[in-house]
C-alpha cells in the first residue's frame, strides 16, 4: 500500500505533499533522537511534535511520510518549510495508538 | 586524493535551523553517490551533533571532509564544554533544558548515537573552553 492510499482509505488530511512512496513499516514517537535513529526510509512516522524539527529528521529519513496524530498543531514556519522540502504531511483526529494499529493491519492483510 | 571539503556555522539556540547542515550535506552526498546505508549513519551522526552544537554549546562550526573511502566529519564549539562525558555518553542521560525536550530532544541519545553511528569517534571537551569531535564513517 502506498502513503497517498492509506491516507486517503482513513481520510487524513494533507498539510504537505511531495511524491507518493510504497509504505514499508511505521515508527510511532516523538522524541527526534529515537526517530531519527529508528525510523527507517519508507515509514510511516506517527508523531504529535509538529515542529520544525520533525521536519528536518522526516527529510533526513526519507520517511513515506509524517501523521501529525490528535489534530496536534503544527506551526506555520515548520509547515512552510515542509511544503518546501516536499514531506508528505498529513493530520488526523486519531490517536497515536489507533493510527499505529490501522497501519499493522493494512500491513498484515 | 585531496579531500572534497563542506563547512557549515550552527548558530546557538536556534533549533528552527537546527538540522540545516545535515539535511545539505546528505542532498550533496547522495549526489556525490554515497551508498544509503553509510549516508544513514552519517545523517544520524552529523544531525545529533548539529542539535548538540544549538542547544548545549552556543553554537559551533562543523567541517566535513569527503574521501573516497570514507567522510570525515569535525565538530567544534566555544561552549561550555562537557564536565563528565563518561557520563554524557551514557544512553538516557541529558543535560537539556525543559524548554528544549519540550520540542522533542533531551532524549540522551545525542553522544551515544553519535558514538554508536560513526565507525571512529573522538571527544575532547574543556570546561568553560569548549568540546571538539571528529567522527568517520567508511563508504561500503
Amino acid at each position: 500500500m502506498t502513503f497517498f492510499e492509506f491516507c486517503e482509505k482513513y481520510s487524513l488530511k494533507p498539510l504537505s505533499k511531495g511524491e507518493d512512496r510504497e509504505i514499508e513499516g511505521g515508527f510511532a514517537g516523538d522524541l527526534h533522537s529515537w526517530a531519527m535513529a529508528k525510523a527507517e526510509e519508507n515509514h510511516v512516522w506517527f508523531t504529535i511534535m509538529g515542529n520544525i524539527n520533525t521536519v528536518a529528521v522526516a527529510s533526513l529519513n526519507d520517511v513515506a511520510g509524517v501523521v501529525l496524530c490528535q489534530n496536534s498543531p503544527m506551526n506555520r514556519q515548520a509547515l512552510e518549510k515542509a511544503q518546501e522540502e516536499e514531506i508528505n504531511l498529513y493530520a488526523t483526529d486519531k490517536s497515536m495508538f489507533e493510527m499505529c494499529a490501522l497501519l499493522y493491519n493494512e500491513m498484515n492483510k | 586524493m585531496e579531500a572534497i571539503k563542506f563547512e557549515y556555522t550552527v548558530s546557538g539556540d536556534d533549533f528552527t535551523s537546527a538540522g540545516q547542515a545535515s539535511t545539505d550535506l546528505k542532498r550533496k552526498l547522495k549526489v556525490m553517490g554515497v551508498d544509503s546505508k553509510s549516508l544513514r549513519n552519517i545523517n544520524i551522526a552529523l544531525y545529533e551533533g548539529e542539535i548538540n552544537l544549538a542547544i548545549h554549546a552556543g553554537g559551533g562550526d562543523i567541517t566535513v571532509l569527503v574521501y573516497p573511502e570514507k567522510v570525515e566529519m569535525y565538530l567544534d564549539d566555544e561552549g561550555p564544554g562537557i564536565e563528565n562525558i563518561e557520563l554524557a555518553l551514557t544512553e538516557g542521560y541529558s543535560g537539556a533544558s525543559d524548554a528544549v525536550r519540550s520540542l522533542g530532544f533531551g532524549a540522551g541519545m545525542g553522544l551515544p548515537n553519535m558514538k554508536k553511528y560513526a565507525d571512529e569517534f573522538y571527544i575532547e571537551s574543556e570546561v568553560g573552553k569548549g568540546t571538539h569531535i571528529k567522527m568517520v564513517v567508511y563508504l561500503q
